[in-house]
């Protein structure tokens, strides 16, 4: 089966009801997306998928073949995921660090529908990543900076 | 971050805390022994502080610096190349880290947990770099051929002022490293006035890896021809495989074994759970391959485990005079003569660590020699007690540590990189890495452990605490590492239980028995959890029996300033430092009050359904203090807009890391505080994964968490630990704002049902 990771086409051999979780970090390598909980309930394992954000521990990969697939390793080349990685960094979200990809990529695609997100935008786009450390309030704030950052854009 | 004793300290140290200990010898004459050891010196294996095994420069001017404590986000990799990039005189902007591998003789203990890190290690690190330094200097003194009282390093050159001359350390490097490092009492260490960044911080070293998607974490490793393995372990603690049948499980193309791993008789240590294990060519067919197998379980005696039945149980044994740890004055007497009495009873249950990322670790064997990558918070017992496992020398196992998707004391348990070398050698040496799903890990975790607090106090005509009797009733960590004590280890007691620094003229804590049917761990802060749950508000429901505002009543309770010796307390233990060094000190308990009721606007009016909690808790020799301020709807609903905590921790590395670990152990808390729970039934956990175990979001997390950190300037003055002492304080102080807004009173964990109308 071809995939389309990261602008790039992949050949890729596993059984068609494979999520495109372990496909990314077992086949391919690409383990900047996370395992997080398997049943799409703590975002850790979020990609885009054609620019939306969706869990990949739960989609099979029969189900994105032919679509844009973009992970934790491609989001810097839209400007939307370059400022959102800006952002964590000058505001040092991390703590452990591993929830972090999935959150980055709940927020991209966030700013992407909503540029300049509410605090209740925020709640519902980002409520489904779990952050066991607790970076939430820096979360929160680094969304607010790079949507300053991309104002202008969309 | 997490956890106190570890195993091998519990061994080392069960019965020879203290003073002085006098043995007879054979000869009949009694000597004293060594004097105790505290800090890093009573840790095993140490501190180093040699610079040649901490610190590499390259001749770009790189300079490397090895950190030996494992990161899980308390920023142990940023801080302690920031500690040597200071005294080093480096240009912070060439400082990198590198991961050490296990090797205790070469860096000193690397248990990373009882929030220690920068607490035993400020000293050495900063001698480490000092040494590099003054090698740096001779080594350029000497090619210029100029006394070494003439050179001076500055910011990664080191300069001869009289010359004008300069070199860069990239070109001093091979030169220094070949000279003698200079003897510890020659070292010049920096004044405090000197630093540049000991006390300021800077970004996290692993900050691009992380939002980039790079950091590798023990899940990620990918080894040539690695296997891919999930096991299916006894759903019952103690219990055992009876019979398994694998064939379904062997007919998915990609399943390329199935393997029994068996379980340990006796206490649980940190060995595998009894289990089937499936190796496949991926982890999705592994875990297929998982639900394909059919196994029969002999569930052994655990299966009576009941969270109802057994919460009835100590609440029994709290209801009756237990075993006694402390004892001043006479609280019977004063109970008696008490012109009023105050009782209750507080619950807490059991908890699950669940790191983002679940346990998981990968091991290959290549000549006899095996070598893991595991994200472990211990990695010389990992190292040990897989030696010990697959029967071969300590030294043929070398354990990479990787990053941590989160520790919290679950990596202090190398029972999951042990599974993944017996798989390893199961399988002829191949790579194997296991995973563990979330429900593995929900179902197995070492458990924070639950309790029974009951609580008595008797107070005089004018207000003032008279009595106190403390019950605490909880299962033991102690009962991983020996058959079941039945009793809270001293050092679990001295978490808030026994070291009550209160002015009250007598008291009474008590531990009656309670026995472990899980595995019972380390959880962040551990038995300060419940302990200060109970203490902070039962000091809350005094203050409004008496009709006194809390914080007065709090501080009265504290008494004056003054420093106290945890062993007159019946702590003998004080977190492994020295009582001289690390004595209890009330005023800055008083301290950390005074701040955060004062930013936190205490006292100041608030609408209806609207309330501030307060709670304080002295622990890992720091000191914290939370108001959190809660608004109640009339449907219920609970919603936190607001946490200050102030926190004391003498003096600072990096305070933007300090104010994150406060953060997060704010969020923890609460997450703890509103919906923590794990259940059993039928010896069984019931909760599968985080739409039942859940756990705090953002939406339901504060938007407004305000560290306000008590800066102390004095370096001579030792350091606090940082990663757990944040949490205690905050479950308490939320059940005090739960009780101000609406007078319900919280006496058992989480809130979640508790508060609805409906």
């Amino acid at each position: 089966m071809q995939l389309d990771i990261n602008g790039k086409t992949v050949q890729v051999n596993a059984t068609e009801d494979t999520p495109l979780l372990w496909v990314l970090r077992d086949h391919l390598g690409l383990t900047g997306t996370k395992f997080g909980c398997g049943m799409a309930v703590c975002g850790a394992c979020t990609v885009h998928v054609d620019g939306k954000a969706v869990r990949a521990c739960v989609i099979p990969i029969s189900v994105v073949a032919g679509k844009k697939i973009t992970t934790i390793e491609g989001v810097a080349a839209s400007k939307t995921g370059k400022a959102v990685q800006d952002a964590w960094l000058s505001l040092d979200v991390p703590q452990c660090g591993y929830c972090q990809a999935g959150q980055i990529m709940s927020a991209a695609a966030l700013l992407q529908s909503v540029p300049k997100p509410s605090d209740a935008d925020i709640d519902a786009a980002m409520s489904g990543n779990i952050c066991r450390c607790g970076t939430y309030p820096r979360i929160r704030a680094a969304i607010r900076q790079a949507a300053g950052g991309t104002g202008e854009k969309s | 971050m997490n956890a106190m004793l570890n195993r091998r300290d519990f061994l080392v140290k069960a019965g020879a805390l203290g003073a002085f200990v006098l043995v007879a010898t054979s000869s009949g004459i009694v000597k004293a022994e060594e004097a105790p050891k505290y800090g890093a010196d009573g840790m095993p294996h140490g501190w180093r502080d040699d610079p040649l095994a901490f610190i590499a420069i390259a001749e770009d001017g790189t300079v490397t610096v090895v950190c030996h404590r494992s990161e899980m986000g308390q920023g142990v990799r940023t801080g302690m190349p920031l500690i040597v990039a200071d005294e080093l005189e480096a240009d912070w902007s060439k400082v990198r880290v590198k991961q050490a591998e296990s090797n205790e003789e070469k860096y000193g203990n690397q248990d990373t947990d009882g929030s220690r890190s920068t607490r035993h290690f400020f000293d050495p690190m900063r001698r480490c770099a000092a040494s590099a330094r003054t090698m740096l200097e001779l080594a350029a003194a000497k090619s210029w051929g100029v006394p070494a009282s003439e050179v001076q390093a500055v910011n990664h050159e080191v300069v001869h002022a009289k010359s004008g001359r300069k070199a860069s350390y990239g070109s001093l490097a091979k030169a220094a490293a070949k000279l003698p490092v200079p003897s510890r009492e020659s070292l010049k260490l920096k004044s405090p006035a000197q630093f540049k960044y000991i006390g300021k911080g800077a970004h996290l070293l692993d900050g691009p890896d992380i939002v980039e998607g790079r950091a590798q974490y023990g899940i990620d490793t990918r080894l040539d021809g690695m296997l891919y393995a999930v096991i299916a372990r006894s759903p019952v603690f103690g219990g055992k495989v009876a019979r398994y049948d694998a064939a379904e499980a062997l007919a998915i193309a990609g399943v390329v074994k199935v393997v029994e791993i068996p379980g340990t008789p006796g206490p649980a240590g940190f060995n595998p759970l009894s289990g089937v294990a499936v190796i496949a060519t991926d982890t999705w067919i592994a875990l297929k391959g998982r639900k394909a197998l059919k196994i029969e379980w002999e569930d052994g005696p655990n299966v009576t485990y009941d969270s109802k039945e057994y919460r009835a149980q100590m609440e029994q044994a709290a209801r009756q005079p237990g075993q006694v740890s402390r004892d001043v004055g006479d609280v019977d007497k004063a109970l008696a003569s008490a012109s009023r009495k105050f009782e209750a009873e507080y619950y807490l249950p059991h908890i699950a660590h669940a790191t983002m990322e679940a346990p998981a670790a990968a091991a290959r064997i290549v000549n006899g020699r095996c070598e893991v990558w595991a994200p472990t918070q211990a990695p010389h017992v990992t190292r040990e007690d897989i030696a010990k496992r697959l029967g071969i020398p300590f030294e043929r196992v070398t354990v990479n540590v990787t990053l941590l998707g989160g520790g919290f004391g679950r990596k202090s348990k190398p029972d999951f990189a042990l599974e993944a070398a017996i798989l390893s050698q199961q399988m002829d040496g191949k790579p194997v890495k296991v995973t563990w799903t979330r429900e593995d890990d929900l179902h197995h975790d070492y458990f924070h452990t639950v309790s029974v607090e009951h609580l008595q106090a008797g107070v005089d005509a004018n207000g003032k605490v008279t009595a106190w009797l403390h019950r605490s009733v909880a299962p033991t960590i102690g009962s991983i590492f020996e058959p079941d004590p039945g009793h809270e280890a001293n050092w679990e007691q001295a978490m808030g239980l026994v070291n009550l620094p209160y002015d009250i003229p007598n008291m009474r804590m008590e531990n009656p028995e309670a026995r472990a049917h899980t595995r019972i761990g380390w959880f962040r802060s551990v038995s300060n959890v419940p302990h200060a749950f109970a203490v902070q508000s039962f000091v809350a429901e005094l203050a409004a029996g008496v009709g006194r505002d809390h914080r007065d009543f709090l501080l009265d309770l504290i008494g004056p300033a003054r420093k106290i010796d945890p062993s007159s307390m019946k702590d003998d233990w004080n977190q492994g430092e020295s009582p001289q060094r690390y004595p209890v000190d009330t005023g800055r308990l008083r301290r950390v009050i005074e701040v955060v009721t004062k930013e936190a606007d205490w006292g100041a009016k608030l609408p209806k359904g609207q309330g501030r909690g307060l709670a304080a808790h002295y622990s890992f020799v720091s000191y914290a203090a939370a108001v959190v301020q809660v608004s109640i709807g009339s449907n219920g609903e609970l919603v936190i807009p607001r946490v200050d905590i102030a926190f004391d921790c003498g003096p600072q590395v990096n305070p933007d890391r300090i104010r994150s670990q406060l953060e997060g152990a704010v969020v923890m808390g609460l997450s703890l505080a509103t919906l923590g729970e794990i259940t059993f039934a039928k010896g069984r956990v019931q909760q599968d994964n985080f739409h039942q175990y859940q756990v705090t979001r953002i939406d339901s997390a504060p938007r407004d968490i305000r560290v306000h950190l008590v800066p102390q300037t004095d370096y001579s003055m030792p350091l606090g630990g940082v990663g757990e002492p944040g949490l205690p304080p905050i479950a308490p102080a939320l059940a005090n704002a739960i009780f101000a807004a609406t007078g319900i009173r919280i006496r058992q964990l989480p809130t979640r049902l508790q508060l609805a109308t409906t």
